[in-house]
């Protein structure tokens, strides 16, 4: 076995695919390669004859990944998911970060754990900004439908921005409701009696 | 009384109607929990969810928690199929590539005759037809191994590759693969799409296969047993309403929202109604029952289904390790289904396993209430599976 590891990472998204690469090989001797999303990924990654591979857990092309697992020439080598054993808590930690590592059977876990240990962190950190963007994204949505709601009913009523915003958050309160629920609700029946 | 709240994972497809209708039809609520769903982005990730305990439960492809029992795949936890959500719902197509060649020597698309796709589909080809599904461990797999073993396209006649369903139209237009076995809405989608049409229904190959299971990990089972009866007493009332005819529009509307299967429910009413477009020459055809979710005891987990999945299993895959079948069909929980149920009057069958393929119309059987009748559940090719019988 050389000493060399050779690590696959299975990414789309160009310029995270290099912040991952780019902290791997700082960590540990090893080659690393890309691979965006393509309807061939098993034979892609088996053709690198990887140790390791790395992938997002919510890539929808995480299921091609499987037939790795069952290895049937000769020459190819079985990967595994690693959950049980003493690198366990390791993958945990991985799938709470968001990325699923499959392992070449039979690698010893001091050779995993500084390639495992990057990518976890720097998963996670994509993650976190992937989640912030959502949330700004969604309370920026939710604004724009509050603001359309309460100009219905500013028109409708004939009342101001304050008063309009008061009666639905009443409205909210008096269902169980959120206020962006209820402004949606709002300019959907709005909009179907045109 | 506070609502218990159960995480589920599931994959968005038709056949996770019973999860999504026991939430939203209130089944859930009137056994004071709460399904929280949560669509997963694969199979492998509602296998992780589960095993990692993210959730309590999952929509499960019905091979998933026997392979791991023998040891396949790349993680093993002990996991009990407690009730079987989906009995059928599978679909095979072509290609446009097959589908030009096959309309060349004058192949009808009767979406029926398993016997005659085959021929077709071994005179047009040159070369092994590779087909495209869903997941490894899947009754997509064994249906189509099943199918080409006893026809003329022959046991080395396909290969079969993992595709995900979403990525399947590229995989065709790349020729990564020529066909595929996917579950509804994914082979109407490639309808529509232009992208295939609809050769056969899983159920021509298999007349009664377990589809999807609920899967829980078997030590929450034995821990949570009054939870876990809640839930499945729950999942039992929404499939009996989805079997209801008038149910079904409903099923429809509330199956194609945007947080569940983001289709149109013109899409999803074709397996529901059994009512298919094969082509996009609109041909139309009709199949009985296409998906069932509760007629004939679909729910119970049969340990000769389990058994069935496992032989077959073991003959495709060397590294299986091989415990004795009878162990390995444990995974389907026939007593938990049993014990769990009857407390709800649902009628049981007497027995827990039972010769798989031998039934060929409607039969009453012995049960607990004395009014249970199981459906055809035939093979294509006449075999007969007998669980006792096996070397």
């Amino acid at each position: 076995m050389s000493a060399r590891l050779t690590v696959v990472v299975v990414e789309e998204d160009r310029d995270r695919a290099i912040a991952v690469v780019d902290a791997i090989k700082d960590t540990a001797e090893c080659d690393v390669y890309v691979i965006g999303n393509s309807s061939a990924l098993a034979r892609k990654i088996a053709a690198h004859d990887p140790d390791i591979v790395l992938i997002d857990i919510d890539n929808p092309t995480r299921d091609m990944l499987e037939e790795l697992t069952l290895a049937s020439g000769p020459l190819e080598r079985p990967v595994a998911m690693f959950v049980s054993g003493p690198a366990g808590g390791l993958a945990q930690t991985a799938i709470e970060a968001g990325v699923s590592a499959y392992v070449v059977d039979g690698l010893a876990p001091d050779r995993i754990k500084p390639v495992m240990d990057t990518a976890i962190a720097r998963f996670r950190m994509v993650r976190q900004i992937r989640n912030e963007l959502a949330e700004t994204r969604r309370a920026l949505d939710e604004r724009k439908v509050i603001d359309r709601a309460k100009g219905l009913l500013m028109k409708a009523k004939g009342i101001d921005e304050d008063a309009a915003y008061a009666l639905l958050r009443k409205t909210a309160m008096d269902q169980g409701r959120r206020v962006p629920d209820v402004a949606e609700a709002l300019v959907t029946a709005s909009g179907l009696l045109g | 009384m506070k609502r218990s709240h159960l995480p589920v994972a599931y994959m968005p497809l038709v056949d996770a109607a019973p999860l999504i209708i026991a939430q939203e039809m209130g089944f859930a609520e009137s056994e004071g929990i709460a399904l929280d769903l949560i669509a997963a982005p694969s199979w492998s990730s509602v296998r992780d969810m589960l095993a990692f305990g993210r959730v309590e439960a999952a929509h499960m492809l019905s091979p998933v928690p026997v392979a791991m029992a023998m040891g396949l795949g790349g993680v093993k936890t002990d996991l009990s199929a407690v009730s079987v959500l989906s009995v059928n719902g599978n679909v095979i197509g072509v290609g446009r590539a097959l589908e030009e060649r096959l309309r060349d020597i004058g192949y009808g698309f009767d979406f029926a005759d398993p016997v005659k796709a085959a021929a077709a589909l071994a005179e047009v080809r040159s070369g092994p037809v590779v087909f495209g599904v869903p997941f490894p461990f899947s009754m997509h797999v064994e249906l189509l191994r099943y199918w080409c073993e006893g026809t003329a396209l022959g046991a080395g006649g396909i290969e079969i590759r993992t595709v995900p369903p979403p990525l399947m139209a590229t995989a065709l237009a790349n020729g990564d693969v020529d066909a595929f076995c996917v579950g509804e809405p994914w082979g109407s989608v490639a309808v529509d799409q232009g992208s295939g049409a609809l050769l056969l229904p899983g159920k021509a190959i298999w007349g009664f296969s377990p589809e999807k299971v609920l899967a829980v990990k078997t030590e929450w089972a034995e821990s949570e047993p009054a939870l876990l009866g809640r839930m499945m007493r729950a999942l039992w009332q929404a499939g009996r309403w989805l079997a209801k005819p008038e149910s079904r529009s409903t099923a429809g509307e509330i199956l194609s929202r945007k947080n569940y299967l983001d289709v149109s429910p013109e899409l999803i009413d074709r397996a529901l109604s059994g009512q298919f477009t094969v082509s996009d020459r609109g041909e139309q055809r009709r199949v009985d029952s296409f998906v069932e979710f509760h007629h004939g005891a679909a729910t119970f987990p049969w340990r000769s289904q389990a058994k069935w999945i496992a032989h077959r299993l073991q003959q495709s895959h060397e590294a299986a390790a091989s415990p004795s079948l009878d162990e390995v069909a444990r995974v389907f929980r026939a007593d938990l289904h049993r014990s769990l149920l009857s407390e709800a009057g649902v009628d049981m069958p007497g027995a827990s396993e039972k010769l798989e393929g031998a039934i060929r119309h409607k039969t009453a059987v012995a049960s607990t209430r004395g009014e249970l009748c199981l459906m055809p559940d035939a093979f294509f090719d006449g075999r007969i599976f007998d669980p006792e019988a096996l070397d």
